[in-house]
């Protein structure tokens, strides 16, 4: 078998079993496809992280270089001097987005899973039209209901308050629909043998059917964060105080080229959230997806 | 399944079908509703019955120009990222499992990386700093720098390699998933029953098992790419140099976010609605004849 050693653990290259109608030769094409498309994403975000430690006298080095001669974390630490002469003290900036990503991603994923529950193991009336409803709304984006969503907030009294972007956030239609895909596979002997003893239903999910679906409300935090975190400006909140991290970070990055360094330095905190979520949770949201099939 | 009681329906649907339908579904009825009226906020909504869309369709150049430019992007970025998630996730399932998580990693990162596709403004930054153009002018291949980011001849290309960038979403993760839960038996069998290479193997077996996953990474993806529009601002700015980057998502900001012209926002909304809608039915339709 063919392997390669790195720090005495071994990676291996080629599958293991190889089908025999697989042939060596576009194995080889694909690899070398693949490492191109592995440049193409990595690159801009490898060379976001670099740059972000580049000094300033490095910055407009023509050509262009890749690594920095004398890495510094000073733009991290101007992003809060910078921000040190508004109204808001950055932290504060902070503060909302860890809120609203924090408070939205775990009522998004308490309440689309209770709903998502009783979509899949519950009858009643109406079930189905409700759920064909929701596999619609994943058809449309939120630009088609952005205008009528204003009219809502402002007549439930919602503007300006965090609660305008944490409550449509719950009800985001992708994580109701794979944790409905995903719970339909649960087998019902379980859920049966625990009716019989007596559970009544709420206890039956808490105790026995989110444990189970792990992989699925691991899948339902990412996709949460991913959406929250990025937040950067909303039509809901117009307090300075109340905005999120995006937004602060955004009137950074576009302060001018001067500030290159610490406009990447924006991409970067931004950007790291999702994903050491996302490595986390790698092979639980795997898991989930390969029940995320439309079956109509 | 059991049958729901009314305290169970209570406690488990309700709460977030009421959410479900206060901000996605009532949204949807109100625009279509508004786009009958004038409505700017201030007054009561006045019904106009199809003045909205008449004028849309016989008066509104710019409309025209949105549409087109949608249609472009949606058509391009669409099917080719769509054909890009599922080619990268078959090339990452050939390989080893260690491997595949680092290389699914890296490929979808672009795509939650939030305000990452900034960067490649510096990549195509038009002075003779930014990279593309750094590059070429080292090599002679040209004499000064090229405007990517302004110059119609050019803005276009520049939009379509970073979308692309960043479509490999949902979808790719939805691919990944379900070539990984292909029988392996299946192939086997496959083999024996005269299946020469790996191309076969991908007509014969492996897309008709996928049907449920190609079809939802299609609703992903359609979604996705008729939605098209904060990226493009991050990029050329609104608007556009000859409104080349300018698309029904600008148009309906610029009406309701900018201009309060609710009706006629809601009318543009509701187009938009359909479109979406029609090409997901559409697409729908044609995928569910994979492997028959």
């Amino acid at each position: 078998m063919d392997a390669v050693s790195v720090k005495k653990r071994k990676i291996r290259l080629w599958p293991k079993k190889r089908l025999s109608h697989r042939s060596r030769a576009v194995d080889a094409v694909i690899f070398i496809f693949l490492g191109i498309g592995a440049v193409f994403m990595g690159l801009p975000l490898v060379y976001s992280i670099t740059l972000s430690l580049k000094p300033l006298d490095e910055l407009w080095v023509f050509p262009p270089t890749l690594f920095p001669q004398n890495p510094t974390l000073k733009n991290y630490s101007d992003l809060f001097t910078i921000m040190s002469n508004s109204l808001v003290p950055f932290s504060k900036y902070i503060f909302n987005t860890v809120f609203i990503t924090g408070i939205g991603t775990l009522l998004h994923v308490i309440i689309a899973s209770m709903c998502a529950y009783g979509l899949a193991k519950f009858e009643f009336k109406g079930k189905n039209l409700l759920f064909h409803m929701v596999v619609l709304s994943l058809m449309f984006s939120g630009a088609v209901t952005s205008i009528p969503n204003f009219m809502i907030m402002r007549y439930l009294g919602l503007i300006d308050s965090q609660l305008s972007i944490i409550i449509p956030a719950i009800g985001s239609t992708l994580g109701l629909y794979l944790m409905k895909q995903f719970m339909e596979q649960l087998p019902d002997s379980i859920l049966e043998a625990a009716r019989v003893e007596g559970a009544t239903e709420v206890k039956l999910f808490w105790k026995i059917v989110m444990p189970m679906v792990k992989p699925a409300w691991l899948t339902l935090i990412v996709f949460s964060v991913q959406s929250l975190w990025n937040i950067g400006q909303s039509i809901f909140i117009y307090r300075e105080e109340q905005k999120p991290l995006g937004y602060a970070l955004s009137q950074i990055a576009s302060a001018g080229i001067a500030r290159a360094g610490v406009g990447a330095a924006v991409i970067v905190v931004m950007m790291s959230v999702p994903i050491i979520t996302f490595i986390i949770t790698q092979s639980g949201i795997i898991e989930t997806m390969s029940s995320s099939g439309l079956k109509e | 399944m059991v049958k729901a009681s009314k305290k169970n329906l209570c406690i488990f649907i309700a709460p977030y079908m009421i959410i479900f339908t206060l901000f996605t579904v009532l949204p949807v009825v109100i625009s279509i509703g508004l786009s009958f009226t004038n409505f700017n906020m201030i007054q009561l909504p006045k019904f106009v019955g199809f003045a909205n869309y008449t004028r849309l369709f016989v008066n509104d150049d710019l409309f025209f120009t949105a549409l087109q430019n949608t249609l472009f992007f949606a058509v391009i970025t669409g099917p080719v990222g769509y054909i890009l998630c599922f080619t990268f996730a078959w090339f990452i399932n050939q390989l080893p499992v260690k491997l595949r998580a680092f290389l699914t990693l890296l490929f979808y990162a672009p795509s939650i990386a939030g305000n990452s596709f900034m960067i490649w403004l510096l990549a195509f930054s038009e002075d003779s700093y930014g990279f593309v153009n750094a590059f070429l002018l080292n090599y002679g291949i040209i004499d000064k720098p090229v405007l990517w980011l302004t110059d119609v001849k050019y803005m276009k290309t520049v939009a379509v390699i970073v979308i692309l960038w960043q479509s490999l979403g949902a979808s790719f993760l939805a691919f990944i998933a379900g070539l990984q839960n292909v029988d392996r038996t299946l192939y086997e069998a496959g083999m024996m029953d005269g299946i020469r290479n790996r191309w076969q193997e991908l007509y014969y077996i492996t897309l008709p098992v996928m049907r449920p996953q190609l079809m939802f990474g299609a609703v992903m993806s359609i979604t996705g790419s008729f939605g098209i529009g904060s990226v493009l601002t991050g990029l050329f700015g609104n608007p556009s140099t000859d409104y080349a980057a300018y698309t029904i998502v600008h148009h309906l900001e610029d009406y309701g976010g900018t201009r309060f012209m609710m009706g006629y926002a809601s009318a543009i909304a509701t187009i938009l609605f359909l479109i979406m809608i029609g090409s997901n039915k559409l697409i729908q339709r044609l995928l569910r004849r994979i492997g028959t």
